[in-house]
């Protein structure tokens, strides 16, 4: 879990948790995983909400059976009835939480609501589609992962001091079952593994306005007049990374940036630009830059940064 | 150039010749392929955003159908633009949105109700078949199970206390009349309690427990089959030995046939899964792992399902049939149904 990789730069965390997959058409993409405190809360609400989903029914039940006059003691046809409605309400509560599980995640949004509010989802691991049967298998495995300690713990708490081995050991291999997410890179717990799928985020952007379009990149600057042309020696200086730099910080808009920024370009193509239309200045170099290095791409030739 | 004109009025519901003037002024290569996409792509948005909101019914029918070749398209328009265009903002959003779309492309097919009839409807049945080899394992550490139970406490009775939970007067040296008392008469017995402590209590456990163990390899599960096994057997023996064998087998029968069945299929899909991590093949394992546990979900759900019906079996059937002709018939009627359904029913091959 090195937080530096060889050249000692920090890698962002988000850069870390970053995970390549290859969709069927062969196209890479760049998926995040979640992280492991982020998927517990979305487990927490989850779980509050079937909760509270299941208190709200049975009560409803209740007053119900209340308003009709029937109890546990109700004797003859009307108890028969009674039992066999408190039976489906065994089986429901049983199920409850599975059937949450399930109905959401196989449902056209594809997330639990718990998941929905947090931003993340399930995706298969090997980029295919994500089958109902895996759906099945991660939620199944979670009753496995997550209650079954509970009871072995209930257990062993309720039978005193005479827990015997069979129970510790049993306890220990759910324990190991619950620690699972942190003992893997990509924290699949259990379920993932079962099911061959992950937790990634569901991420969404705004597409900006091409810089290349508007402005100045194209035509005179608006403020002087000043048409702004730069030769291939002058735009073979910077790289790939400069000009995303540059895209930067012509969207982030800020005066003082841009002077500094386009200081820096005029000192380093021994240009001498007077202050006061930096923007325009900026927006020419930009497109022209970018033509320049796309013309090399579509040669063949890429230029990563000003060192390459 | 016209016809593309149009082709971008359409998409963007702009005027077409702005538009195309916007295309023939954009100085660069990459811009213009931009431009000439972007309807499509922001069209391809729209809907996927009416997905993620849950508001499918209301996309209309030329939408869904365009969804997934607006993917297709905006995939391979992600593969250009990554060798083509330094737009960076570009590059991000489309690679964002061609996820989104894929996530809805990809996603599970059939909702759960739908998968439910498909799974009741022969679904099941082909994934407890396509185990076979394990049920047959896990029936075979089953019957060794009950017979070295037998063996085991026939030798030497105090056997019985090591394997059975104590405190319970079903124990060596009870007489007639308390076994049967076990077996017969609890018609007055509250069937709502028996079934609720049926359904969260041991033998579901048992279930869970021997697929869940089935990760460590298998042998955990197999260790587990024979364990409770081995208490049927001590049981047997111990009724046997007051001559009230047939009257604990059907009384057994009723839910047991359920029950073990379904303790049965538990343990094979826990040692589907021990074996595809022991004997991956040319695999990884985790690959391994993910397809037969996909398969020995579906086992265990079905698994889940047969429990509750034992549950209500055990709580009320063997409570209303006091008697052992009739516990047996139910048994085998039980067991002659899941075979049918599990083994031999077999639809649309």
């Amino acid at each position: 879990m090195s937080a530096r990789r060889a050249t000692g730069r920090i890698v962002p965390d988000a850069e870390r948790r970053k995970r390549w997959l290859t969709t069927p058409e062969g196209v890479a993409l760049p998926f995040v995983l979640a992280s492991r405190g982020t998927r517990a809360a979305a487990l927490a609400i989850d779980l509050f909400l079937v909760g509270a989903a299941m208190v709200a029914t049975t009560l409803a039940l209740l007053w119900m059976a209340q308003g009709l006059g029937l109890n546990a003691s109700t004797k003859g046809p009307a108890g028969h009835a009674l039992q066999a409605l408190a039976i489906v309400w065994f089986v429901v509560m049983f199920l409850a939480r599975n059937a949450w599980f399930l109905a959401f995640e196989l449902g056209p949004r594809g997330a639990t609501p718990g998941k929905r509010l947090l931003g993340i989802r399930v995706a298969a691991r090997d980029g295919g589609r994500l089958t109902t049967e895996a759906v099945i298998a991660r939620n199944l495995v979670r009753d496995i992962e997550l209650f079954m300690p509970l009871v072995f713990i209930g257990g062993a708490a309720s039978s005193g001091g005479d827990t015997d081995l069979a129970s510790w050991a049993g306890l220990g291999w759910f324990a190991l079952f619950m620690a699972m997410p942190f003992l893997n890179r990509d924290a699949l717990r259990c379920g993932d593994m079962i099911a061959g799928t992950w937790v990634v985020e569901a991420q969404k952007r705004k597409l900006g306005q091409a810089l290349s379009l508007g402005g100045a990149a194209a035509g005179p600057s608006a403020a002087t007049g000043a048409v702004y042309r730069f030769g291939p020696e002058e735009l073979s200086v910077y790289g790939e990374y400069e000009l995303q730099a540059l895209e930067r910080v012509l969207r982030e808009g800020r005066a003082d940036t841009m002077a500094e920024v386009a200081a820096t370009i005029c000192g380093k193509i021994g240009w001498s630009a007077g202050a006061g239309d930096e923007r325009a200045f900026l927006e020419a170099y930009y497109t022209q830059l970018r033509a320049h290095l796309e013309r090399g791409m579509r040669f063949g030739r890429r230029k990563a940064d000003k060192f390459a | 150039m016209s016809a593309l004109g149009d082709r971008l009025a359409g998409w963007l519901g702009r005027g077409a010749a702005e538009d195309a003037a916007r295309v023939e002024e954009a100085a660069l290569r990459s811009d213009r392929f931009r431009l000439e996409r972007e309807g499509d792509w922001k069209r391809l948005e729209q809907i996927v955003g009416q997905i993620e909101r849950g508001r499918l019914k209301r996309l209309s029918d030329e939408d869904l159908l365009a969804l997934p070749g607006l993917y297709r398209m905006t995939a391979s328009a992600l593969s250009i633009a990554r060798e083509t265009s330094l737009d960076q903002a570009l590059v991000d959003w489309l690679e964002t949105l061609t996820q989104r779309a894929w996530f809805a492309v990809y996603g599970p097919r059939a909702g759960l109700g739908r998968w439910l009839r498909g799974f009741l409807g022969g679904g099941w049945g082909r994934a407890v078949r396509s185990i076979g080899s394990d049920i047959l394992i896990a029936l075979l550490a089953m019957v060794v199970g009950t017979v070295v139970g037998w063996l085991l406490v026939s030798s030497n009775p105090d056997w019985f206390y090591a394997l059975m939970p104590s405190g319970d007067e079903r124990q060596p040296g009870a007489s007639r009349e308390v076994l049967e008392r076990t077996l017969f008469g609890n018609a007055g017995q509250d069937g709502l309690s028996v079934f609720a402590a049926m359904l969260f209590s041991n033998n579901a456990q048992v279930s869970i427990l021997a697929f869940a163990l089935g990760f460590a390899c298998g042998v955990p599960t197999l260790l587990l089959l024979v364990h409770n096994t081995a208490m049927l057997g001590a049981l047997l023996w111990l009724y046997h030995g007051q001559g009230l064998t047939f009257e604990l087998i059907g009384w057994l029968s009723v839910h047991g046939t359920t029950e073990l069945f379904a303790i049965l299929l538990a343990g094979a899909a826990g040692l589907h899964v021990g074996r595809a991590i022991a004997f991956p093949g040319n695999r990884a394992v985790l690959d391994a792992a993910a397809e037969a546990g996909r398969r020995a979900a579906l086992v265990m759900t079905g698994v889940v399902l047969m429990l509750i019906v034992a549950a209500i079996l055990e709580a009320f059937a063997r409570q209303l049939l006091d008697a052992t002709m009739p516990r047996l018939v139910v048994g085998a009627f039980m067991l002659v149904f899941w075979i049918g359904y599990l083994f031999i029913w077999r639809r649309g091959k």
